[in-house]
């Protein structure tokens, strides 16, 4: 049908809704590396960020959001990363977090 | 049936006579047939005394809420609303408007907290016109005034909320308006989470409440974000949040409390059928969407072209066909004295133009 | 002189539950004769109404059968079913008129919950499936939990913080146990329900006690509990009886909506009813959570500032059991020391 255009169009949801989200990956991501949901968000990671000094890198939402289910992006995010490891010196409860960002490009190259 | 039991914990006074009436400026506009039933319900129904005041103007809530009206200007206004009230002998203020509502309750609450902003609009009243006012007996918005009376309107009841056909009640959507009782809990009859003015007379006139997800949610007037045109995605998107969230509970209808959200949610059903093809309600002919003075004069007998129906975006007849309501289709674009008032172009979500073949408009 | 020193001291201790039945026992054991006076018909107070506890998932009627028999063994007089109206240093009235007398008076009467239906934006009295912690502990004792409607939940949020740190409702202080709890209930559902996903909606996660933190860490990393930084805003109800609810997913910066099939409020403790009238005839003083004010922090947590009159367990603030068993001992050591026991 020929829609009409009002010079405005509906405003999509910003929410994170996990009726919608498709989870499947996410669970994958967590069976193969349970610590990952024991992120007490503190950002250390991210304090630390060589990648994440110099551009919007923000490891510690890009993994939270893959475990909400929001996979766009995620990949081309976590390209950004320079495998440094400082975060996982940091890292207060001790997360393979290079190995975080492995597996979600491993896992989410599709997205 | 929601179990509301904490309704009763917020109750307010209402005063049983001598209002003096708070015009919309929404209403005049969209649906002047409500404004209308409200004062002839009271006076010719209910026998009570309500003085519709031609020197009272807007409150300036729009202005207020866009930032154009400053604070110190919109508590002159209501001082003056009040010294006119004050001059005819009256002290029950009834406000037509949930934005004037909340305007008067926030004025009258920020000078019981500041005095000195009271003491500032009585200055700057008295150099403005003279006048000096004293503060009303009683605040009350038009819909508190009909759950005020919803038993005695139902015993003179010519119709019920009921479907004539299968003898079910109907099932309602109450949509109460942010400034009813989001800002003063206490200000609205079952506080902000729970109110119960709609569902109060719904219940009262034989009908059924249905709650949904989003029930609490703004029907996204918001001002700002419908008066700038390109803000009114915001605005748009939030009444589409509702419809879609109260949709799969088949509504006979929707009331709503406030002027802007009878509108928007009425209106938008048609943008959002133009804009996307999204169509609500049976048939895909939209949900139509009543004041609470409507319903409360369909039940009491009124015309529907009397009580300015047809001013609805989405047609009332299949819901008047529901209730029984018997009503003269030619007549539905005759204003008084039966003058053709002209008739709306054929929409998607109109169901009654006979040139409009349903479904197929693609 | 002689007759004197034969002539037990006797203590009224006001509250059966683990504090005030701690209090006895330690009292008894040095010489005294304690009196304990119970508004409910039984001892056991509001342990009574618990299943397991954290961090061992002991079951709590161990501790409270315990309790109870050694308080029967020893022979101390418990008077039941009576309200106290009215604390002096040396007796207490009850509501029935009658006067007990002692020398000294301790005051375990622990706290009251938060009443969750306040908080109206949850639901919690109008939608089926939302349901408190304590409605959680009772369907645990009763073997049976589960939806309203008798099926298995798929899917469990629990809330952190309702009627706690929250100015709203005037609780601004911080219920303590409630994020433990939220943790140990998780573990529970997904014990009982391992194919469910369970939820946990929290501001702070606060791991005081031993081993509250290895326990955290288990209920995410062996069990997969998703924790979400945020609030939940609102409950509202859906077409099939769920729960949908609303938070900010604050990691992220993003709103965030879902539906459950169980919303669990982890309600707080509010300083006890009674405190205000207690307080106000005895000349007591009140923090400003209400809680009845120790005379000081250090070294006289377990005195009021009148003499005479002692404090045991959560009436003072909110405490786990293991420091209100601690802390009824110390209060009635201090006791024993003030009376020359």
């Amino acid at each position: 049908m020929a829609a009409i255009n009002f010079g405005y169009t509906i405003s999509r949801p910003r929410a994170i809704d996990l009726d919608r989200n498709n989870l499947r990956k996410s669970d994958e991501i967590l069976r193969e590396m349970p610590e990952l949901q024991t992120c007490i968000g503190c950002g250390s990671c991210t304090a630390v960020c060589t990648a994440g000094n110099l551009t919007e890198f923000n490891f510690r939402k890009v993994h939270t959001l893959v475990r909400r289910g929001e996979y766009q992006g995620a990949y081309e995010e976590m390209n950004k990363c320079m495998l440094c490891g400082k975060c996982r010196l940091v890292c207060p409860r001790g997360i393979n977090t290079r190995g975080v960002v492995l597996l979600i490009k491993r896992k989410l190259g599709d997205f | 049936m929601m179990k509301r039991n904490s309704w009763q914990d917020y109750q307010k006074q209402i005063a049983d006579d001598r209002y003096y009436y708070g015009r919309s400026c929404i209403r005049q506009n969209f649906f002047p047939g409500s404004e209308k039933a409200f004062i002839d319900i009271l006076r010719n129904d209910l026998g009570r005394d309500l003085l519709d005041d031609p020197m009272h103007s807007s409150c300036t809530g729009i202005g207020y809420h866009s930032d154009i009206v400053p604070l110190e200007t919109i508590m002159t206004v209501v001082a003056r609303q009040f010294a006119l009230m004050n001059e005819a002998g009256y002290e029950n203020f009834v406000s037509s408007c949930i934005t004037s509502f909340g305007v008067y309750t926030e004025v009258l609450a920020t000078w019981a907290e500041f005095p000195e902003t009271e003491e500032k609009a009585r200055e700057n009243l008295f150099k403005a016109t003279g006048r000096e006012f004293r503060k009303p007996a009683s605040l009350a918005h038009t819909s508190d005034v009909v759950f005020h009376f919803r038993n005695e309107i139902a015993a003179r009841a010519k119709r019920r909320l009921v479907n004539v056909a299968t003898g079910e009640p109907l099932r309602v959507v109450e949509h109460i308006g942010c400034h009813y009782a989001k800002i003063f809990p206490k200000s609205g009859i079952g506080g902000s989470e729970f109110p119960y003015v709609l569902a109060g007379m719904v219940e009262a006139w034989g009908g059924e409440c249905v709650d949904y997800p989003e029930r609490r949610h703004c029907c996204g007037f918001g001002f700002r974000n419908y008066l700038v045109q390109a803000n009114r995605g915001y605005s748009i998107a939030n009444s589409h949040k509702k419809l879609e969230s109260l949709a799969p509970y088949k509504p006979d209808f929707i009331v709503a409390n406030c002027p802007g959200c009878a509108m928007f949610l009425d209106k938008w059903q048609y943008t959002i059928a133009e804009m996307e093809g999204t169509t609500y309600g049976e048939n895909g002919h939209g949900i139509p969407v009543l004041t609470y003075e409507e319903m409360a004069g369909l039940v009491l007998g009124y015309d529907p072209w009397a009580l300015g129906m047809q001013m609805h975006q989405v047609d009332v007849e299949p819901l008047l066909d529901k209730m029984g309501v018997e009503y003269d289709p030619a007549a539905k674009y005759l204003g008084r004295n039966g003058k053709y008032i002209g008739k709306p172009a054929s929409a998607v979500v109109n169901c009654c133009p006979t040139d409009t073949v349903y479904g197929i408009r693609e | 002189m002689k007759m004197e020193k034969m002539k037990k001291k006797r203590v009224i201790v006001i509250g059966g539950g683990a504090a005030g039945m701690q209090t006895a026992l330690r009292l008894a054991r040095r010489g005294i004769e304690p009196v304990i006076v119970e508004k409910e018909a039984e001892l056991g107070g509001k342990l009574r109404g618990w299943y397991v506890l954290f961090p061992t998932f002991t079951p709590a009627s161990e501790v409270l059968n315990e309790l109870r028999r050694r308080v029967h063994e020893c022979g101390i007089e418990t008077v039941l079913s009576a309200q106290v109206t009215g604390i002096a240093p040396r007796s207490v009235e009850l509501a029935d008129g009658r006067r007990i007398d002692g020398d000294a008076v301790v005051v375990a009467t622990g706290f009251s919950l938060f009443d969750a239906s306040v908080k109206e934006e949850y639901g919690y009295g109008i939608y089926d499936n939302v349901y408190t912690s304590v409605d959680i502990e009772r369907m645990l004792g009763e073997g049976r939990v589960a939806k309203a409607d008798g099926s298995r939940p798929k899917r469990i949020a629990f809330l952190h913080c309702v009627g706690s740190r929250d100015e709203k409702v005037c609780q601004q202080h911080c219920s303590r146990v409630c994020c433990i709890t939220g943790v140990k209930q998780a573990m529970e559902m997904k014990r009982l329900f391992p194919d469910a996903d369970v939820f946990n909606f929290y501001m702070d996660i606060r791991m005081f006690g031993p081993g509250y933190e290895e326990m955290y860490r288990e209920a995410q990393q062996q069990y997969n509990v998703h924790f979400v930084r945020g609030r939940i805003s609102e409950a509202s109800p859906m077409l099939d009886g769920r729960i949908q609810i609303k938070a900010e997913d604050t990691l992220t910066g993003r709103p965030l909506r879902m539906s459950v099939d169980m919303l669990v409020l982890l309600v707080g403790m509010r300083a006890n009813d009674d405190n205000a009238a207690l307080a106000a005839g005895a000349g007591l003083r009140q923090s400003p959570s209400g809680f009845l004010a120790a005379r000081d922090h250090f070294l006289g947590s377990v005195r009021s500032e009148v003499e005479g009159i002692y404090y045991a367990g959560t009436v003072t603030a909110p405490k786990n059991i293991g420091e209100t068993l601690n802390e009824a001992a110390a209060a009635a050591d201090a006791v024993a020391e003030a009376l020359g026991a």
